[in-house]
């Protein structure tokens, strides 16, 4: 009877010894995965859906984290993982401004993208790269247009503006017209001016488009103190009031579509994505919105705007770095970003696909977009590494100073430099 | 029990608590008063040097830089410190008057009044947070519903900016500060209400007495103490404001705090140093603060009972 126990106790053994192993096999194989990414509605809907493709297919867990919706606050959030060497986060989707600030963070990508490389935008692999290390894969990128209500313009018969005096002229003529006849809620110019990351685009948008330059230029000059950066300030500070709501002030990108696609603006200054949400489902603009390149001044050969985009990137405190790269990869690919680009008007970072016949004939903005995407005018981060986030808030400071009437474009401009060259001390 | 065994348990009962608030307190803040004198990076805190004052009063530090160029007042931690002592002196003080009101109300005798009493208490309840996001969307110039009222009362002739507009923005965030805090003032001075003796009232309703001059010379000179004790606990909690602020206005110089400040030069900026010498700053004035305040208020206490 002892011996059948013992016996039995053996075979229990082995077999419990038999689970472990297979279950240590199992987590060996199938590691769990957490990318953050989707930080509005869209953005949830379309990262999340190709993320689950992926661990459907490698057998891998993936889990989702939402990062803050401002640029400004999730690169502070990110800085702040990375400073405790947190593994929390995996895969992080990078703003195109980050590389130079999180480069000591993150994992080189360069070994097992090499296929890959070549099959996205040149300019953007270079931004990605630092210190010959390719931090992040492409994903989607991104420039500042210029939505225009298209039922509204035909209505009032108004062009569409090509320069900003043209805008200022055919907003304030179309709210006069609509006002008379009873449309008070309408407002004529959107866009983001909430202190932060955002308005620093704005900002050198209409900076850069009036000739002022990119506020710090390619070799480290702070060149922002000139007449024509104050004049595109003083500009920008005469649509407020006037045409836009003093309510930009404290806009974001989700507050300036609000106002836009529940049908209470004429013009709107966004990024792509926004394109496809205004044709969606519950808004109240749907078939009756344009898209433009931003104004230029008159006489100007072309307009600005800011180059945005989003990558891939890995962790280097990632506990499972090899499938946290193949998920990159996976997301970057030219399925995805095919995908993407059909359903949530998010622009491929593969040259490739702006000749495929799937998206042009589905995603009308493609054909604007190559023009506006050949010219966009980068932001200051590859000069100004690790400093870029200092910089760029100097910059919304001055110019949120100026939108909100309590300074004029040359006293900002003038102030910025200093504060600049302080920021710069010796070096960037 | 001997004297000197007791004092031995004493601190073996006291050991667990002092060693955690040597962890949980002296410590990172000993830490945070350390980073303030290297030029620390959250990028790499390792490679943090030893700098001395250069973050106080340095050529890129707080006070007495010299790119300064408008003076301190108008340099970024300047309009941060006045800001904060602004929003602290307005706010506590219209608390402690609506504070006043609320409880005066309270106090007196009317069917319902455990209701009133738990309802008053809700906004309090609510994390920051929370109030001043749902401020914030209550506040917003198209969809907000505060400006549809006011329109629709014929108060505006047009919609207000107030979270955005450089001239509302710090009224709006001291308004939802009052409208959080006044239960918690209401409350303290509630309790300090129900504690007065009732005879100095009957011999004043026996005199005839008018009841304002009740109030000012019977009510108010008993419940100064715990009046001025909540006053304290207000200013200091002002004085660090940060969540509100960030949430409501993000941050624009027309509202920042010193909080704000040393949020954004440690965690957006990174830069470490300095955003810890500008806390280690926050903390000594706000230590200042409340030894002058306490010193004022024993001080004309004092004076109160010659």
């Amino acid at each position: 009877m002892s011996f059948f126990v013992v016996q039995n106790y053996n075979r229990l053994l082995k077999l419990l010894g038999g689970f472990f192993v297979l279950f240590a096999v199992q987590t060996v194989h199938a590691a769990s995965v957490t990318i953050a990414c989707g930080a509005s509605g869209s953005d949830v809907v379309n990262c999340q859906k190709y993320a689950n493709d992926w661990a459907k297919k490698t057998g891998h867990t993936v889990k989702f984290y939402s990062p803050p919706n401002s640029s400004t606050e999730a690169l502070a959030l990110y800085r702040q993982l990375f400073a405790a060497k947190s593994a929390d986060v995996d895969v992080l989707v990078m703003d195109i401004i980050w590389p130079g600030i999180l480069k000591d963070h993150l994992l080189d990508l360069k070994p097992r993208a090499a296929s890959e490389i070549e099959q996205h935008f040149p300019a953007i692999i270079a931004n990605n790269t630092v210190e010959g290390r390719l931090l992040g894969l492409p994903w989607y990128t991104d420039a500042g247009l210029l939505y225009f209500r298209k039922d509204l313009l035909d209505k009032h018969k108004q062009k569409v503006p090509g320069t900003w005096e043209e805008l200022l002229s055919v907003a304030k003529a179309i709210l006069a017209a609509e006002k008379a006849a009873g449309n008070t809620e309408l407002q004529g110019y959107v866009f983001q001016a909430k202190a932060y990351e955002g308005l620093s685009c704005n900002a050198l948008e209409w900076v850069a488009s009036f000739g002022g330059g990119s506020v710090v230029d390619g070799s480290g000059k702070v060149t922002v103190n000139n007449p024509m950066a104050a004049k595109a300030l003083n500009f920008a500070a005469s649509m407020v009031g006037e045409i836009s709501p003093k309510g930009v002030l404290n806009y974001a990108e989700e507050d300036a579509r609000g106002v836009f696609q529940s049908g209470k603006a004429i013009f709107m200054r966004n990024w792509p994505y926004a394109f496809a949400l205004s044709q969606k489902g519950d808004s109240a603009v749907v078939g009756k919105v344009g898209v433009a390149p931003l104004p230029k001044v008159a006489g100007a050969a072309k307009g600005a705007a800011a180059l945005g985009g989003w990558n891939m990137a890995v962790s280097k405190y990632s506990k499972a770095p090899d499938a946290a790269i193949d998920l990159a990869l996976h997301m970057t690919s030219s399925a995805v970003q095919k995908a993407r680009a059909l359903e949530g008007s998010f622009n491929p970072t593969r040259p490739a696909l702006y000749q495929d016949k799937d998206v042009i004939a589905g995603n009308f903005l493609m054909a604007n977009l190559s023009g506006v995407l050949a010219n966009a005018s980068p932001r200051p981060t590859t000069v100004t590494g690790l400093k870029y986030p200092e910089v760029s808030q100097a910059f919304w400071d001055a110019t949120h100073d100026v939108l909100s009437k309590k300074s004029t474009g040359e006293d900002a401009v003038k102030k910025l430099e200093s504060k600049l060259n302080q920021i710069k001390r010796s070096k960037w | 029990m001997t004297k000197q065994t007791a004092t031995k348990t004493a601190w073996r009962f006291l050991a667990p608590m002092l060693l955690l608030m040597l962890v949980v307190a002296v410590w990172p803040l000993s830490r945070s008063v350390w980073f303030g004198f290297t030029d620390a990076n959250i990028n790499d805190l390792a490679a943090s040097k030893w700098v001395g004052m250069e973050n106080y009063v340095g050529e890129f530090g707080l006070m007495f830089n010299p790119n300064h160029s408008d003076g301190f007042w108008r340099s970024d931690w300047g309009i941060a410190i006045r800001n904060t002592l602004y929003f602290a002196v307005v706010s506590v003080g219209l608390e402690v008057l609506t504070g006043l009101a609320v409880a005066m109300l309270l106090h007196q005798d009317f069917p319902g009044r455990v209701w009133v009493r738990t309802a008053v208490l809700v906004p309090w309840a609510i994390p920051t947070i929370v109030s001043a996001k749902m401020w914030q969307w209550m506040l917003h110039d198209q969809f907000g519903i505060i400006n549809e009222l006011l329109l629709n009362a014929g108060v505006l002739a047009q919609k207000i900016a107030w979270t955005a507009d450089a001239s509302t923005s710090m009224w709006s965030v001291v308004a939802v500060d009052v409208w959080k805090t006044t239960p918690f003032m209401a409350l303290l001075i509630l309790a300090a209400l129900q504690t007065l003796p009732k005879d100095c009232y009957e011999a004043a309703k026996v005199d005839g007495v008018h009841p304002l001059r009740v109030f000012f010379k019977v009510t108010l000179p008993l419940i100064k103490m715990p009046l001025l004790v909540a006053v304290m606990f207000r200013l200091l909690d002002a004085l660090r404001v940060f969540d509100l602020i960030y949430v409501m206005t993000s941050n624009n110089s027309s509202t920042i705090s010193m909080s704000g400040f040393v949020r954004r030069e440690m965690v957006d900026n990174g830069n470490m140093g300095l955003g810890s010498a500008a806390s280690t700053s926050l903390f000594l004035l706000i230590f200042i603060s409340a030894f002058v305040f306490i010193k004022a208020a024993r001080l004309r206490f004092s004076e109160a009972a010659k």
